[in-house]
């Protein structure tokens, strides 16, 4: 993406959570941003690599993208890098350490929970992170907050010398609201000061820094009880009253319209003296905060009495039909909401799970079909489009935790098998950017100690799951200039995987992974086993001459149906009693050859060869776009 | 709040829902009101559901449609019209497209699809007019049409005129040629045609409360 001229200042904007960031990203005057791809915070870095006067980056994993915004800082210009959740737990080593040098320039995490697991393995609250490491937390409550709170962010963040991190959740991220949006304001680097009693943390140089860290704290504890990040909207119902942060407070603005609120946009650390006063100008005073209760236990661990888990969820999203009930039995009500009744909410009706499936001819398809067909094997799963294998009809993925984890757990199902497993086949499955994000140690520790693991390197040339963004496997930067592209078979063979061990081949070929995949996994050796053709959902993907079934050839045996291309419909089911008294079940099936992309998959397990190239595409039937 | 309109657009990742769901809120912004649109998006693009929210008013708060409180549910795909179902008001309107998509876990038979989704949301009471937008963008000449025959169908029964919507909706292609423009113009008044003839064969149509 090349640079675009950024809307003038005072326009009114419809911007997503992620877009509001970014504008004030660029407004502030930041040199360096940096981030690896996660869902819900992907698009910050997107779009901040369209605007101009600012370098932009995909960096390999979130450690590193901190690594190198913490570098910019120490060189006294502004720096950002955005990651998702689990991305903190990552780059948290850093982290903890940063905090005792503090920063020059302003240095900005924004962080983004999947609060709802929209797309995650967990759904932790990342908040704890600032506890932790003793840094503030802002948390925006919508995508106007999300620009303003932004830009304070760094103003904060050099008053103080800290590093910041601004609370994203997926309801900030993804919402698009209107924001009206500023000048940029371009920042003068400071250059970098050697002092290495600051930026050397050895132990002698680290613990002078400690109770610099701790007074920074009382500090910004002292900021929170006059900034006006933390105010009060005084309520005419005084009957209950909330402390809140983040998009909680939207849904008491509307479910509470009359309430007293107080609400924390620098949440911690905490402003007790303020949270003090306002609890005692109310009858209830509930705590709202979205996902760990938090503020509650160390409001509760002053002495101040609140409520707040013991009625409402620590799981999932809070909105305002969540607290109204709660509230609503607090109060000893039946409605809580005065003025009218609420709608005659009915309840749903029963429809069939529609789960995120593979894309029709993704390259996956062919390794799934393939890791279903063996038998006695443990498939040691990753993060990726990939963790898709785990469902229906392949049922191939054992175990999936975290970025790069396949590796380690693969080593440690193969050293730590009991007796009845003592002839399992152990496989890791890993796709390219997860890999180089942290997969590539773990292979080097399944070498260096003589593991028995056959792994599956899925090249698919993309961080697919996140929507195809660039990584250092595709040649291309982040605004798909071009880029040097690593090369997987050296990288493993560097790592001391043999050669004869390593093998390149096209997942739409049936027979030769098939084959590959068994003799490999006979092998008591470390193997890797990379499949080298691209994700259908880049733009660099061209389809090939899409395929038809003759239904008169037909049989209804339904092995095309085991490759779980979504192309593939079924137009009528039997059964039949075989001669053995077993019965089958038959389905007969039509290939949507509008969507079909030719790539050939599900021709190869066809028995009767019914599958063939559609002389004329037929119009599609159902509203989809491709 | 009754005056926040509540606008929920559903159907299946790879639909445009949430372009169909932003051009609604730009046609509310050029209006002058205060707009919130949400979805989750995460694996949106793997054919799983995908719903999004746009409410409009003087002021909006919190962005998520509580459930029994959408006014209009405009729905791409018949089934995903009745996994909605119970997110709208009791008088609200649903406007959907009778098209399928069978996902995988169908074609494999671990489910069904439903028989008749349209029946038993009419039946659980829901006033709903339906219509088969695919065979109209098809019809035109391009299936990908269907999105903007969805923005023709929800315009007459929208708080605003149906002119700002199309023009909204044509602004989307403005630098991609007249012939695009024309293709979509014709989509966008294809919709709101089939929406008019469902209203009245399939019961008497009410505006939504403005």
């Amino acid at each position: 993406m090349a640079a675009v001229m950024p809307a003038p200042a005072q326009s009114r904007l419809l911007m997503s959570g992620n877009e509001a960031v970014s504008r004030a990203v660029w407004e502030s005057g930041v040199k360096v941003a940096a981030a690896y791809p996660g869902t819900p915070a992907t698009e910050m870095l997107e779009v901040i690599a369209t605007y101009p006067d600012l370098y932009a980056e995909w960096a390999v994993n979130e450690k590193t993208s901190l690594e190198i915004a913490f570098g910019a800082a120490m060189a006294g210009s502004r720096a950002f890098c955005a990651m998702k959740h689990v991305g903190l737990n990552v780059a948290s080593d850093a982290l903890m350490t940063l905090t005792l040098t503090g920063v020059a320039g302003g240095l900005v995490i924004a962080v983004a929970d999947d609060v709802g697991l929209s797309s995650s393995q967990n759904e932790q609250d990342s908040r704890f992170w600032g506890r932790f490491a003793h840094v503030p937390i802002l948390e925006p409550a919508d995508s106007q907050e999300a620009y303003e709170q932004t830009k304070l962010a760094f103003e904060l963040s050099e008053r103080f010398q800290t590093v910041v991190i601004l609370r994203m959740t997926t309801r900030i991220c993804h919402v698009k609201g209107l924001v009206t949006v500023g000048e940029r304001v371009p920042h003068v680097a400071a250059g970098f000061k050697k002092d290495s009693a600051r930026w050397v943390m050895v132990p002698g140089a680290a613990q002078k820094r400690i109770p610099l860290m701790f007074q920074r704290e009382d500090d910004l504890r002292a900021e929170a009880e006059i900034t006006a990040l933390n105010f009060v909207d005084s309520g005419s119902d005084r009957r209950v009253g909330f402390i809140t942060s983040g998009p909680a407070y939207m849904h008491i603005k509307e479910a509470y319209p009359q309430a007293p609120v107080l609400k924390l946009g620098l949440s911690y650390p905490a402003p007790f003296e303020k949270i003090r006063a306002f609890a005692v100008t109310v009858e209830h005073c509930v705590v709202v905060e979205e996902v760990e209760p938090l503020l509650e236990t160390e409001i509760k661990a002053q002495g101040i009495k609140v409520i707040g888990k013991e009625i409402l969820p620590r799981q999932g999203e809070l909105a305002p039909h969540v607290l109204k009930p709660a509230i609503g039995r607090l109060l000893g009500e039946e409605v809580a909401e005065p003025e009218k009744k609420p709608a005659r909410a009915i309840a749903p009706l029963p429809v069939f799970p529609r789960p995120p499936t593979m894309c029709v001819a993704c390259p996956h398809l062919g390794v799934y079909y393939t890791l279903a067909q063996l038998r006695n094997i443990t498939i040691s799963g990753d993060i990726g489009c990939y963790t898709l294998g785990f469902g229906h009809p392949w049922n191939a993925l054992d175990a999936c935790i975290s970025m790069g984890a396949s590796m380690g757990m693969a080593l440690g199902l193969d050293k730590g098998r009991g007796e009845s497993d003592k002839d399992k086949k152990i496989v890791a499955v890993i796709g390219d950017s997860t890999f180089m994000h942290m997969g590539m140690q773990g292979l080097l520790d399944i070498v260096y100690n003589k593991g028995n693991v056959t792994v599956l390197l899925l090249d698919n040339r993309a961080v697919g799951m996140t929507g195809g963004q660039d990584n250092p496997g595709t040649g291309r930067d982040i605004h798909g200039d071009p880029a040097p592209r690593v090369d997987f078979a050296a990288i493993v063979k560097a790592l001391g995987v043999k050669e004869e061990r390593v093998h390149v081949v096209n997942p739409y070929e049936l027979p030769t992974l098939f084959k590959t995949v068994r003799e490999e996994t006979k092998i008591p050796e470390p193997s890797v086993i990379i499949t080298n053709q691209p994700c259908v959902l880049v733009d660099h993907y061209h389809g090939l001459k899409p395929f038809t079934v003759i239904d008169d050839k037909c049989t209804g045996c339904g092995n095309c149906l085991d490759t779980g291309c979504p192309a593939i419909h079924v137009t009528k089911r039997d059964s039949v009693v075989k001669p053995s008294g077993k019965t089958v079940d038959l389905a007969w099936v039509r290939i949507e050859s509008s969507v079909c992309t030719g790539c050939g998959l599900c021709v190869q397990p066809c028995a009767p060869d019914a599958i063939v190239h559609a002389d004329k595409v037929i119009q599609i039937k159902a509203l989809q776009r491709h | 709040m009754t005056d926040i309109t509540n606008i929920l657009v559903v159907g299946v990742g790879g639909q445009g829902i949430m372009t169909a769901t932003e051009i609604l809120a730009e046609a509310a912004i050029a209006l002058g009101h205060d707009v919130k649109k949400t979805e989750v998006a995460g694996m949106a693009q793997r054919g799983g559901v995908v719903s999004s929210h746009l409410r409009f008013g003087p002021k909006v708060l919190s962005p998520q449609i509580a459930p029994g409180e959408a006014d209009v549910l405009l729905a791409f795909e018949a089934a995903e019209g009745m996994r909605w179902r119970h997110m709208m008001r009791p008088n609200a309107l649903a406007l959907i497209n009778t098209g399928n998509l069978t996902p995988p876990v169908v074609e494999l038979g671990l489910f069904e699809y439903p028989v008749d989704p349209i029946g038993e949301m009419r039946n659980s009471g829901a006033r709903v007019y339906s219509f088969d937008a695919s065979a109209i963008a098809n019809e035109l000449g391009n299936i990908r049409l269907g999105n903007t025959v969805m923005l023709g169908a929800i315009a007459d029964h929208l708080s605003f005129s149906a002119e700002v919507l199309e023009r909204c909706v044509l602004q989307r292609f403005a630098k991609k040629g007249e012939k695009l423009i024309e293709m979509n113009r014709k989509a966008f008044a294809a919709g709101r045609k089939a929406a008019a003839d469902a209203a009245k064969t399939q019961g008497a149509a009410e505006p939504v409360p403005a």
